[in-house]
């Protein structure tokens, strides 16, 4: 069906543009910018083209526009690229957020000496390594990139990080996802040594399932720690708050709203299919997890009193949010934990980006140097309660959907679990709209009028890049529903391994229809 | 039961999602624009919500002449997963009528009030955004065909009445109360989103018809818990109690806004909520007295705080805490008296509005003082607000022929109705309030028009402009004659929605209610005026403890400390220690012990992590390598 090979062109442009943009010379500050705009702007052009040219039928093949390229044979490794509707979500947003940082950061680096041509390269190779895990559908290879991108963010967080703990949180971030990644690799390993040196995971899903077992539930745990770790879950989630509040805040935008939905697109796309007995196993333990980190980290949260490490702690409450709407294995909760990982991406994507455009100005995180800056900034701080509100999920943005998706799904299977869970939104009114108050609103801290940055409203570069969000989460919060119909076939297939009966999907295509 | 269906939309009905989208362009211009609206910005608000009271007028009259009396409007639908189905669709019926007609009708005087007390406040434009922002939302919340959208604008105007609570919100008290309202009603609507979560469980859907039809084969288990669970919804909304306390704050917000959101329109939310929900609240006689019991308690706890504030916006808000209250018994009570409980909410919004606005145009004269105690003797300087004031007074304490005498005595008349001695003690809480609101409305009128001036001395008092007189007097005119308009029309024209009203014949009739009535109004009116004619303190005495008490809201802030605050933030800052030196601490410590030393992590160089980083990535390729070659062997 589809004559050009889109998958690889995602990948491989902003690769290739990386290099390009890395071999500017750092005098050319604005060309590294705008060519690495470019490039951002045309994977996102072939992303919407994927996105055309997808068929959302219920009986159309799982992964779509497949493609295959031989590449290390003897371990069945190939550049073999895919997409389903899930993947099609998180390609969507990443190809969009990626741009929309780059933008946010496009000034950051006037004030400190780092080379800017290193720095947009590093956002472009990010890219392509988070494309290109949701493209995979080889698992070393999906597992290859799944460690790769911990290159380009660890020196992102180290050296264009702020704070004085950042080379702190960049080698914490590396190490914890490194070990993470370990778990997984003995894994992986094992299940090739198990299925006699298959890696495709086409064909892993369609062979013979594994025995129900020990060795099944082994294999499981060594996927789940790892993606448990890159989400993350409660309580691995120590990384995260270090990460997102180190790193320049559109790197965390990219961290929080794309590269921790890896973790939870990959225990849909991996531990459900190829791991379904032990994953029911352990579903009671990570529910569990996921509702004690919804209420944990939204507590954590409250008493955070930096801005960016507060708004890490929101996320992983949310993250239980998703844990918990795929463990609970409705349609509608698993439907909806997808949809939160989108509409999460685009939130949380967009309340990192404006607390940077705040910390930027302040030059500090803390919450305490804040203070009534609503009124020089009338308009920052409308968008920053506008993205607050969208992360509590409050109905009419996109959030509220999901959430509701999720709470409900998980009510009709564990009704006390679902109540406990939907507790949690108390708590996040409580933390975004008193972070609103402690910053915004009340008595004006006097520190405030002595910097000058603070006295100017949004420029037209950040209006422009806040725009497509704001539209996107308003949008999606009437409009849901193309999002539900691009995921739910994929939805569906996922979770026919649960209920034991692969053999009703779909024909794969180009396999099976011969 | 006949099964419930609505009839599609047609002609000028089908034009519904016009009422909702005026407002909300509106909203949306005004906030887009920016600056250069400031000069046109609110009459362009004035002017959305007039044409959305225009609008809800036609559909009025095209509705009267329907057979089936019910206008079902399908939009697109917004939700399907599975057998989930949730549709965007609106329902006009004679219910969302009356209320459409009191939004945009009411409300259009008051955005016509608020171009004139605005004037002066250079964010006028953004209080017009919000102020149509909210008209928008409360027009969803009562044309939503399901419990779903219903839930979209229940929301909405809580983002509404927050915005304009903490409208200047560079005065802490602003930000604080809007934030207490927000946090509020975020815990009430928990009890929204489990009672939907629960009606999709047991009859897979959240449309009306299809929750009432359904309805009858509800397990008591499951009604009673939908009940209870849109109950405490219901009550967090309306200031309720145990969700009483933001309400009052909410008065931190310009006056306009006390008058539309938290006194006409948005707190009489739970009302409508129980209301169209009354399939629900018929079938379970427990939550029939859990509602009861809840307007009984409350009706008496607002008027008890109502006599011991002095704060003349604080006062008229307990005594919407109060008259909610009556609303609440009324449509706990059921049967006929849903209707009952309508038109006092009807009325409720005109004397109340005028009321508020009233207070706004005293406060505007007095350089924003809200101090009952230094007012005095204002009857002579503001003929107009004088008169308008009197005319909701005399209605909310209900005397004949002012609207609160059609509209509070049957209620009360019910109550008595109620079986056995549960009628006595609710009819006597009905009565006893009635006689307390006499005396805090005549104590409020008193201080503030009447007795010898104990102005401060910086303030001229003088009548406010024709802008904000005009609506005063037309809420006026309605506060006069609403009530006797509305006592038998209304509740007919309701029929449709709440079946056939019958008479109730309980422990007094009709004429024995009134007679009560009115003497224990007399009487606690009379109280007022003979304590009060005089003035005041103008600082207040050492009090006996129930005056303490009652000045202390009942207790209800010190509870609302010590279950709700304190606890979250200890568990706040408990959380973070524990995550710092328990979940980060283990993870800490679990390095220190491969790494050697702690050290190493803490305080690296930059070229150390990178080896680091680099050895432990090649000893992964080696061990994988390593792997690699034992398999393929």
């Amino acid at each position: 069906m589809n004559e050009l090979p889109l998958l690889s062109a995602l990948v491989a442009v902003p690769l290739i543009g990386a290099v390009v943009v890395a071999s500017i010379r750092r005098e050319n500050a604005d060309a590294a910018r705008w060519t690495a705009l470019a490039v951002s702007g045309l994977v996102a052009v072939i992303a919407v083209l994927v996105a055309v040219g997808f068929d959302y039928s219920a009986g159309a093949p799982w992964l779509q526009f497949t493609e295959s390229y031989a590449w290390v044979d003897t371990w069945d490794l190939n550049l073999s690229w895919g997409v389903d509707g899930i993947a099609l979500l998180m390609l969507l947003l990443t190809a969009g957020l990626t741009p929309i940082a780059m933008l946010a950061a496009w000034r950051d680096l006037d004030s400190v000496k780092r080379s800017v041509p290193a720095f947009f390269a590093l956002i472009l190779a990010l890219e392509a390594a988070m494309i290109a895990t949701f493209l995979a559908s080889n698992i070393l290879l999906f597992y290859f990139f799944f460690e790769a991108m911990l290159v380009p963010m660890y020196f992102l967080i180290g050296s264009y990080g702020t704070g004085p703990k950042k080379q702190y949180a960049a080698v914490k971030f590396f190490l914890y996802s490194l070990l993470g990644g370990l778990f997984m690799l003995v894994a992986v390993i094992g299940l090739w040594v198990h299925n006699g040196g298959v890696f495709d995971w086409q064909t892993l899903v369609e062979a013979e399932p594994m025995a129900d077992g020990t060795l099944q539930n082994w294999l499981f745990l060594g996927f789940f720690i790892a993606f448990a770790i890159k989400a993350p879950f409660f309580p691995f989630h120590t990384w995260l708050p270090d990460a997102g509040g180190a790193a320049p805040a559109a790197v965390a935008a990219l961290l929080v709203g794309v590269m921790d939905k890896i973790g939870t697109f990959a225990i849909l796309r991996y531990c459900l299919p190829l791991f379904p007995e032990a994953t029911q196993t352990f579903a009671p333990w990570i529910i569990g997890m996921s509702v004690i980190g919804v209420v944990y980290a939204a507590f954590v949260a409250i008493g955070q009193t930096d801005l960016k490490r507060l708004v890490a702690y929101t996320s992983i409450a949310h993250f239980g949010f998703i844990g918990l709407g795929i463990f609970a294995f409705t349609q509608a909760s698993a439907t909806g934990a997808v949809l939160y990982m989108f509409n999460h991406g685009l939130a949380t994507g967009l309340l990192f980006i404006v607390v940077g455009f705040l910390t930027i100005r302040r030059g500090s995180a803390q919450i305490a140097d804040y203070g009534g800056a609503a009124k020089t900034l009338p308009l920052l701080a409308g968008i920053f309660l506008f993205a607050g509100l969208a992360s509590l999920s409050l109905p009419g943005t996109a959030p509220f959907i999901s959430e509701f998706l999720v709470l409900f799904g998980a009510f009709t299977g564990n009704e006390p679990v679902a109540v406990v869970a939907t507790l949690g939104i108390i708590l996040a009114a409580a933390y975004v709209i008193w972070m609103y108050q402690r910053t915004m609103q009340g008595d004006r801290n006097p520190a405030l009028d002595k910097v000058p940055a603070m006295q100017r409203d949004l420029t037209l570069r950040e209006k422009a890049l806040v725009a497509p969000l704001v539209i996107a989460i308003l949008g999606f919060g009437f409009f849901p529903q193309p999002l539900i119909n691009a995921v739910e076939p994929a939805v569906d297939n996922t979770l026919l391994f649960i209920s034991g009966s692969p053999e009703d999907l779909p024909a794969a295509e180009g396999v099976t229809n011969e | 039961m006949d099964e419930i269906s609505y009839a599609p939309a047609e002609g000028v009905l089908s034009l519904a999602w016009l009422l909702i989208a005026l407002p909300a362009i509106g909203a949306a211009v005004l906030l887009l624009a920016g600056r250069r609206a400031d000069k046109w910005g609110h009459w362009l608000g004035v002017a959305t919500i007039g044409g959305a009271f225009a609008l809800a007028l036609a559909m009025f009259g095209s509705l009267a002449g329907l057979e089936n009396k019910s206008a079902d409007l399908h939009l697109f639908t917004m939700i399907s997963v599975g057998d989930l189905n949730v549709e965007a669709n609106l329902l006009f019926d004679p219910l969302s009528a009356v209320f459409c007609l009191l939004i945009t009708g009411v409300g259009f005087l008051i955005h016509v009030y608020a171009v004139g007390y605005m004037a002066h406040d250079p964010e006028r434009r953004k209080f017009f955004a919000y102020f149509n922002l909210f008209a928008a939302a409360m027009l969803v919340l009562v044309l939503g065909g399901n419990y779903f959208m219903t839930f979209i604008g229940w929301e909405g105007v809580g983002l509404a009445s927050y915005l304009l609570i903490s409208f200047w919100q560079a005065k802490p008290a602003a930000a604080t109360a809007g934030k207490k309202a927000f946090l509020t009603n975020r815990v009430a609507d928990v009890g929204f989103l489990l009672a939907m979560f629960t009606m999709i469980g047991a009859l897979g859907t959240v449309d009306f018809a299809g929750v009432f039809n359904g309805a009858a084969s509800l397990s008591t288990g499951t009604s009673l818990a939908i009940g209870l669970l849109l109950l405490a919804a219901a009550c967090g909304k309306s200031g309720q109690f145990p969700f009483q306390t933001w309400l009052p704050d909410a008065m931190e917000g310009p006056t306009p806004v006390s008058a539309l959101i938290h006194a006409a329109t948005m707190v009489t939310a739970g009302v409508y909520l129980i209301a169209r929900s009354h399939v629900i609240f018929s079938l379970n006689a427990d939550v029939q007295t859990a509602v009861v019991i809840v307007g009984a308690l409350t009706l008496l706890f607002g008027a008890i705080v109502g006599c011991a504030k002095d704060d003349i916006k604080r006062v008229l808000a307990w005594s919407t805490v109060s008259q909610i209250g009556y609303m609440f018994l009324a449509v706990g009570l059921g049967g006929g008296a849903f209707a009952l409980g309508i038109i006092h909410l009807l009325a409720h919004g005109f004397f109340k509005a005028g009321l508020f606005l009233g207070s706004g145009s005293v406060m505007h004269a007095m350089n924003d003082q809200t101090d009952i105690r230094r007012f005095g003797g204002l009857w002579r300087v503001m003929p107009f607000t004088y008169a308008t004031f009197a005319a909701g007074w005399l209605a909310i304490i209900g005397l004949f022929p002012f609207s609160g005498f059609f509209t509070k005595d049957p209620i009360i008349h019910d109550a008595f109705a109620r079986e056995g001695w549960q009628g006595w003690v609710v009819g006597g809480a009905a009565l006893l309030g009635a006689a307390l609101t006499a005396f805090y409305m005549t104590r409020l009128f008193v201080l503030t028009f009447h007795g010898p001036k104990r102005w401060t001395d910086d303030v001229h008092p003088h009548e406010s402009p024709a802008i904000m007189t005009v609506p005063l007097v037309l809420l006026g005119l309605g506060s006069l004659a609403a009530g006797g308009l509305m006592a038998t029309s209304v509740p007919e024209w309701l029929t449709p929605v709440f079946g056939e009203p019958h008479e109730v014949h309980g422990h007094l009739s009709h004429m024995q209610v009134t007679v009560a009535t009115t003497v224990v109004v007399v009487l606690g009116a009379g109280l007022g005026w003979l304590l009060f004619r005089g003035g005041t303190d103008e600082v207040p005495r050492a009090a006996a403890w129930p005056v303490r008490f009652a000045r202390a809201d009942l207790g209800g802030e010190a509870v609302n400390r010590g279950l709700f605050e304190r606890p979250s933030r200890l568990a706040a800052s408990a959380s973070v220690a524990v995550d710092g030196r328990v979940v980060d601490g283990a993870v800490n410590g679990l390095s220190a012990a491969i790494g050697g030393t702690s050290r190493r992590l803490l305080v690296v160089q930059t070229g150390f992590v990178r080896s680091y980083a680099l050895s432990i990535l090649s000893g992964a390729v080696i061990l994988v390598a390593a792997l690699m070659v034992v398999v393929v062997q």
